[in-house]
């Protein structure tokens, strides 16, 4: 049976205030979906609710086809969940904790060992195996979280922004992760407000603000839809280009829609026609002997999805 | 590509049943007690108090310790209680509101376990935890009674006693428990649970029996004398209590006290509805407490 997490009219209110709104969310199989939604929004709600911490006001939701209201232990049993940087108990080292959550997740106690070395090692922790949980950094400590949630090897895990806190090799380190797990057939519901992060690694975004899902679909499909068929690259050049120059060379060229210099070395560019427009585009970029030395493909789409999105609802 | 790796095979993982889990869950806590220190620290005061107690039967000798079961009476009768008391707000005080204050228990609540089995194994823990203290403390009190009267003039009571002991114990954990569930800011748990054992219920028995005027069973610390009073020659088995009046003074300044003793039966009555009663809104309250 597919990996799935579920929600029906999921609904949190604190008094008066909504901060979930009918959440009806069906993710399954083997993926990852991005989570995304400004301060407040209802991430980290959302994810309480699926894991039981707080209790839905109306609606439910289901992990594995398991209710979470009704048996928390069975709906979670094959999950990971790593919600609002929990504190593990000082006096432990990892081992001792991972140990522990090993032992009541009911992991035989032959793979104990060697699981745990192998998801310390995933989270670059393994030489801190044996010092005090107490004692150490918010990052490291986030890191342990992340180990623990992975420790039983679930097929289904729910982060919430789990690369908080963490450098920026961790961070690079945690999308690694997410990308082997993915790769192993798990389903992977993770909050974000890094949006290269969901690029980078997630398959589908859903993204929610006010307590309401304004949309969930792929990635691709949620760039195109919103894009209206644009595109856009960054390019980088050797050499600084003026206004005018852009504006007599770059922007007649085939299927460019528009053009935007970031600075005198950097260009926005927009342009119709997918892939195909994306390979001529570059040809004839070529073509023009501006020194083009990268086009990337640009980050800020997502990005300008995500602020329009969000400032529609102000 | 993807598709090269498989499902692990179903079954690799079998969550522990939920007693198991339990006692899983007690054996962590009780080793956390003693990597804080906790247990240590409670050591050593039931050390200090067992030491003070030494010296002074030491001292008074004769006029205290009469017979075996006066010495026992007296000083497990009464020492045992404050040993209880302190050793559920060491272990029991902050055992829930401690898990919301440290956000330790957002660690626990991502588990495969039902709620009720925190709070069971924590209980369970905290138990064991002040039994250890009850037992330290009965070494000290066996040693000296031993010094006095001899191996083997241990009375049979002790044993009755400790039982009562034991159930007193877990009615007092029950009510802190409740009241670490309470709260989220461990402090409170503490302070009501010291407050309420060491002075308040005390007080409010004295209240209803000056006041009142009725039998105090109402009130948990009134069934905690039945742990000394099982050594009394007179003893009183039943579910009844006893009054005794006693006059001071004469004439139209006389002033007459009212005592209430609990028979042992209706002590155990008692604590047993504490316990009962306790455990019950304890868990009740636990099972909606919200994790925000
Ligand atoms: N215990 C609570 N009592 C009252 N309001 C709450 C409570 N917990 C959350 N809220 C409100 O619910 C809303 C959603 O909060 P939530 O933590 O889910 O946001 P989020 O999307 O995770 O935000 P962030 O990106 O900042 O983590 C917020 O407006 C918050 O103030
Ligand atoms: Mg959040």
């Amino acid at each position: 049976m597919a990996s799935s997490i579920e929600t029906f009219g999921l609904t949190k209110r604190f008094g008066s205030f909504t901060a979930l709104d009918h959440l009806n969310l069906k993710v399954e199989g083997s993926k990852c979906v991005g989570f995304l939604g400004p301060n407040g929004a209802g991430k980290t709600t959302t994810l309480k609710l699926l894991t039981d911490m707080i209790f839905p006001t109306e609606g439910g939701c289901r992990i594995n086809g398991v209710s979470v209201q009704d048996d928390r232990k069975r709906a979670l049993a094959d999950a990971g969940v790593l919600i609002e940087s929990p504190e593990i108990y000082p006096s432990l080292t990892p081992n001792e904790a991972l140990g522990m959550v090993a032992d009541l997740r009911g992991l035989a106690a032959s793979d104990r060992r060697d699981r745990i070395r192998t998801v310390l090692g995933e989270v670059k922790m393994s030489d801190w195996a044996d010092q005090k949980v107490g004692r150490m950094s918010k990052g490291m400590k986030q890191r342990i979280n992340i180990a623990s949630a992975l420790v039983h090897d679930p097929a289904v895990l729910l982060l919430d922004e789990p690369s908080t806190g963490l450098d920026p090799r961790g961070m690079a380190e945690v999308r690694a992760i997410v990308r082997d797990l993915k790769q192993s057939h798990r389903l992977i519901f993770m909050s974000s407000h890094i949006l290269s992060e969901v690029v980078d690694v997630c398959d589908e975004v859903a993204l929610i603000d006010k307590g309401k899902l304004l949309f969930y679909d792929t990635l691709e499909n949620v760039t195109a839809r919103f894009a209206n068929g644009h595109s856009t690259v960054d390019v980088l050049l050797a050499r600084p280009i003026t206004p005018e120059d852009v504006a007599r060379r770059v922007t007649p060229l085939p299927s460019v829609a528009g053009v935007q210099q970031l600075d005198p070395k950097r260009l926005r560019v927009r342009f119709t026609g997918g892939l195909d427009g994306q390979e001529h585009l570059v040809e004839a970029l070529v073509g023009l002997h501006l020194g083009v030395v990268s086009v990337a493909e640009s980050e800020s789409a997502l990005e300008e999805i995500y602020l329009s999105q969000i400032s529609r609802g102000d | 590509m993807a598709s090269a790796t498989v499902d692990a095979p179903a079954g690799r993982l079998q969550v522990p049943g939920s007693m198991q889990q339990v006692l899983k869950l007690t054996r962590y806590q009780l080793r956390e007690y003693i990597r804080s220190r906790r247990f240590v620290a409670l050591a050593a005061i039931v050390l200090v108090i067992g030491a003070i107690l030494t010296a002074v039967v030491a001292h008074f000798r004769g006029a205290v310790i009469s017979t075996n079961l006066a010495y026992y009476g007296t000083f497990w009768g009464g020492g045992v209680v404050f040993v209880i008391v302190l050793a559920a707000v060491f272990f029991g005080g902050d055992a829930i509101a401690g898990e919301f204050q440290n956000k330790t228990g957002y660690f626990l609540m991502g588990l495969p376990m039902r709620r009720a089995t925190v709070y069971v194994g924590k209980f369970i823990a905290a138990f064991v935890a002040s039994v250890a203290m009850m037992l330290l403390f009965l070494a000290i009190l066996v040693g000296n009674g031993a010094y006095y009267f001899g191996v083997n003039l241990l009375p049979w009571q002790i044993w009755l006693s400790l039982v009562l002991a034991l159930l007193y114990l877990a009615a007092v954990l029950g009510a802190t428990f409740l009241f670490s569930s309470l709260f989220k800011v461990s402090a409170y748990g503490f302070v009501l649970t010291a407050l309420l054992f060491l002075i308040g219920f005390s007080l409010i028995q004295d209240v209803v029996t000056m006041l009142v005027k009725i039998e105090p069973w109402m009130i948990i610390s009134y069934a905690d004398s039945t742990i000394g009073e099982v050594f009394s020659t007179n003893v009183l088995w039943g579910l009844t209590g006893t009054v005794t009046q006693s006059t001071i003074g004469m004439g139209p300044h006389a002033v007459t006290t009212t005592t209430y003793t609990a028979g042992v039966g209706e002590g155990i009555v008692i604590m047993l509805v504490y316990l009962v009663v306790t455990a019950a809104a304890g868990l009740w309250l636990f099972e909606r407490e919200e994790f925000t």
